[in-house]
């Protein structure tokens, strides 16, 4: 722990720490457009430049000195003013003047670092750089003469996404960041680079030339395109959504965010339910709030009403629905759409115990049946760190491309019960194993034999929970844990026969076990849920509601409202307590902050943000997996309904996945 | 510096280049290049590699040899690297020709020291012969590039020529150079001023002059 001095101030700073982050502990400002926390360090911008004695008598570039015993460091002397004058004179050189037309404006490091450090006015007379625009794929607008080389995107895409294809060419003023030969970044965490990118070379192109950020309303958010529960601003102008954006969060994201998190909302403008709407005659017709109650009180279902949660869904919602079904006298809840039945009397058997930050730990890990780059981009990246660290992944499941050497050991599930011994050396002999069960391995029927090599490998020991399922539904882990399930899954509900089948946003669901029901479908998104309904009635998608979240790691968070839903779309809780009345029942309450104190009264857990503790691992029981594994997401940028209506999230999987090129022609 | 632009990735280029693969003879020589760097560290061999694929393309094609994407992307799955990473190496260093170039490829150095001495008369003298910066003359001898100090300044102005330098020009000596070059002849390579050496001082040595002939103990004379 070496003490140094920073501007007369003694502190002490943790080993390996560096005369950049030494200042930081002090409270001092150090300007920077390489560095970055979570990237390596590169050194090439020299804005950092400190004066550090003992050491030459010229500045120094902080961010790539350690800090070492008895250092006197200086932020603000006469030296270091002149050095990050002098630096950021350099870098506005070939910097274009272009601010009033440059999307970053308003939030540059640049433009803010150039305010605050640099020395007002250009001696600058000759000619400028100009680079070409670079073709970066649907998500990512170029713009390379602005650019400083700082590479904060080369060493993105090689050390976070690993997915080598952004590279500097050539040498010296020449320099130009790009793609391989200008292909699309194809990968399902590019447009991180916008982020990272101090300056405004590359910005983003569905967002390009829409807002500046100080018209917009930011809004604390949980994204809900896939289970991880991703921290994100949801920006707003006006009623509509412009942009989300990471926020940071060690124990989630980090601070990284899907493309798919990232651009499906401009899905939450288009093909949007905003009216009631009633089948008449085989044709949905606009259709009042009163006539679509009287339709749903003339099925007289009684108690034979049941409700199935979709994948977006807020707990608030699937509990005001528990509460309206309790209040009818009837329990047909289940929230997995397509009919999977694993026991949910334990929820510890599926859930991911190690959390993601854990997981980065692990020494040997056993994949089974999950695409994980596609299910949840950013645990991806923490097995690639896992993997930095020595960790071995073995897969059970058809091939995917990962971003690290991992052992494909074929899409048999059956393989489980017998796998080769080299695999289950490293398991058994390792200190932290884990396993990771995905959704198709659920659906293979794989759990009952994890949980049995769980106790055989060890994998819950002290300090370490290596047991983990892996889910898709931002809601899967709240209905689990309000009970929205049923024990032989969506099969019971269909068995039932009920009279009305409340869909809360249920689109992946086979409507046609429930033929002989009255479908009342309350969602957002005319897709195939609404397709299917005898009634719609439009509710909010999650940018418009508040909610709480838990994702499949169990952790409890909530978000906020960003904007209104469009037309005559309500909150999903009103359109519930508002069918209580259509039925005669009273469900206890009348406000939001109401029904989520009830809600927290029946499940403490989820009024605690932060892990939900959900004790031991169940005894394994008889099941044996078999059959061909198959991943359930056959296209990553359209697994649901906000993302299938979103312009952006159609180009990308018809150009990158795809590979039409249609669209990259289009866009020049 | 020249301005520089990988060659575009037509389908005719993947189809002339796309098969590319070593020789007999240089895949040997590519296996001893890797071994030379420890374990886990081949991705080192990326630039012996490179210039191995280019003399490889210009054996094939009778030029100095150049890198077409295809045969880059045959050493990055050689080493097993992303092709991104080759392209930034090939790109970086002006040695790798991006283009194809000609039988001979005449890099004039135009650096200062170069330029005292004479060396626009040497790019003069190869306008005459129809040269054209960064072009390859339509009999496809020649290729013209100004380059940047190769590091002969004592024997100033000079030109590379494919691998061999030829140094105290004139014009006229250059053009006695290009001449037998033309004529499948090897000219003497290295300094061109009769009398001189390598890079002594021309009229012979200013300094040590007691070396000149045999070893000399200057020790006492301190």
């Amino acid at each position: 722990m070496p003490k140094v001095t920073v501007d007369g101030q003694e502190i002490e700073v943790p080993n390996g720490a560096t005369v950049l982050q030494a200042c930081e502990l002090a409270g001092k400002e150090i300007p920077r457009f390489c560095y970055h926390e979570r990237l390596s360090i590169a050194g090439n911008c020299r804005m950092c430049l400190v004066e550090v004695k003992p050491g030459p008598p010229k500045p120094q570039a902080s961010c790539a000195l350690p800090a070492t015993e008895g250092q006197e460091i200086r932020t603000d002397s006469e030296m270091v003013k002149k050095a990050r004058e002098g630096v950021m004179e350099f870098l506005l050189i070939n910097h274009p003047l272009d601010c009033p037309i440059c999307d970053q404006g308003g939030e540059c490091d640049l433009q803010d670092q150039a305010m605050a450090y640099g020395r007002g006015a250009s001696r600058y007379h000759e000619n400028k750089r100009a680079v070409t625009e670079k073709y970066m794929g649907p998500l990512i607008k170029t713009w390379m003469t602005r650019c400083i080389h700082c590479t904060r995107c080369v060493r993105f895409s090689e050390e976070i996404a690993g997915v080598d294809e952004i590279g500097a060419l050539y040498r010296g003023e020449d320099m130009q960041i790009t793609t391989y030969l200008e292909h699309a970044a194809k990968h399902e965490l590019s447009a991180n680079v916008i982020d990272l990118c101090p300056v405004g070379a590359l910005t983003s192109r569905p967002y390009a030339f829409e807002a500046r950020p100080w018209e917009l309303s930011k809004t604390w958010g949980i994204d809900v395109s896939d289970a991880m529960g991703t921290n994100i601003r949801i920006d707003a102008r006006m009623r509509e959504v412009l942009r989300v954006l990471p926020r940071n969060n060690d124990d989630v994201n980090e601070e990284w965010i899907s493309d798919k998190a990232r651009w499906q909302v401009d899905g939450l403008t288009r093909r949007r339910l905003d009216k009631v709407w009633i089948r008449r005659g085989g044709k949905l017709e606009a259709a009042s709030w009163d006539e679509a109650f009287a339709v749903i009180a003339g099925a007289n279902a009684g108690s034979s009403v049941a409700a199935i949660a979709g994948d977006l869904l807020d707990c608030e919602t699937m509990f005001a629905a528990k509460k309206l079904l309790g209040a009818l006298g009837s329990t047909l809840i289940e929230s997995r759409q397509t009919g999977m039945d694993y026991p949910v009397d334990n929820l510890a058997a599926v859930n991911f115990n190690s959390t993601f930050a854990g997981i980065e730990e692990a020494d040997a890990i056993l994949i089974v049946g999950s695409h994980i780059r596609w299910e949840a981009p950013l645990v991806n990246v923490r097995l690639r760190k896992a993997i930095k660290r020595g960790a071995k992944v073995f897969v059970v499941g058809p091939h995917w491309e990962t971003t690290y050497p991992a052992e494909f050991l074929g899409d048999d599930a059956a393989v489980l019960g017998d796998l080769p011994s080299h695999v289950a050396d490293a398991m058994s002999q390792a200190e932290r194993p884990a396993i990771i069960v995905g959704g198709a391995g659920l659906a293979a029927g794989a759990l009952d034999t994890a949980l049995s090599l769980a106790g055989k490998w060890n994998l819950v020991r002290d300090g370490w929970n290596g047991f983990n399922v892996l889910h898709m539904a931002a809601a899967r882990m709240g209905a689990l844990m309000l009970g929205f399930a049923q024990k032989g899954g969506l099969r019971d509900l269909a068995d039932a026969k009920p009279k009305v089948l409340l869909s809360l946003g249920a689109d992946e669901v086979n409507y046609q076990q429930f033929a002989g029901s009255l479908k009342v479908y309350i969602g957002h998104h005319g897709d195939k849920g609404a397709h299917a309904a005898d009634v719609i009635l439009p509710a909010s998608a999650y940018t418009e509601k508040a909610g709480t979240y838990v994702n499949t790691e169990g952790r409890v968070q909530m978000s906020d409202k960003a904007v209104f839903a469009p037309g005559d779309a309500r909150e999903d809780w009103t359109i519930l307590r508002a069918l209580a009345d259509v039925f005669g029942v009273s469900v206890g309450f009348d406000s939001f902050d109401e029904l989520r104190a009830a809600m927290i009264a029946e499940v403490p857990a989820l009024g605690q943000e932060g892990l939900a503790s959900y004790g031991a691992l169940p005894q394994p029981g008889t099941g044996t997996p078999k059959g061909k594994i198959a991943y359930p997401i056959k296209d990553f940028y359209l697994t649901n309904p906000i993302a299938r209506a979103s312009l952006v999230m159609q180009r990308c999987s018809a150009e990158l996945l795809h590979g039409d090129a249609d669209f990259a022609e289009a866009a020049e | 510096m020249a301005v520089r632009a990988p060659h575009p990735d037509t389908p005719e280029l993947r189809e002339r280049w796309g098969s590319f693969t070593w020789t007999d003879e240089n895949a040997a020589k590519a296996k001893e290049i890797v071994k030379r760097y420890p374990e886990g560290r081949q991705r080192s061999a990326v630039m012996p590699l490179l210039d191995l694929a280019q003399r490889q393309v210009g054996a094939e094609t009778n030029t100095q040899g150049w890198l077409p994407i295809p045969v880059i992307e045959f050493v990055a799955d050689y080493l097993g690297m992303p092709a991104i990473r080759v392209l930034e190496v090939a790109s970086f260093y002006t040695m790798y020709n991006l283009a194809p170039v000609g039988r001979f490829h005449v890099q004039v150095c135009g650096t200062t020291p170069c330029m005292l001495r004479g060396s626009d008369d040497i790019l003069e003298a190869c306008y005459k012969r129809g040269m054209k910066k960064g072009h390859t003359t339509e009999d496809g001898l020649w290729t013209l590039t100004e380059v940047e100090c190769m590091g002969n300044c004592a024997t100033a102005p000079m030109v590379q020529i494919n691998d061999g330098n030829y140094e105290d020009l004139t014009p006229e000596r250059l053009d006695r150079v290009l001449d037998e070059l033309a004529a499948g002849r090897q000219p003497k390579e290295g300094t061109q001023e009769p009398g001189r050496h390598t890079s002594e001082p021309v009229g012979g040595p200013t300094t040590l002059k007691e070396m000149v002939g045999e070893n000399h103990d200057y020790r006492g004379e301190w």
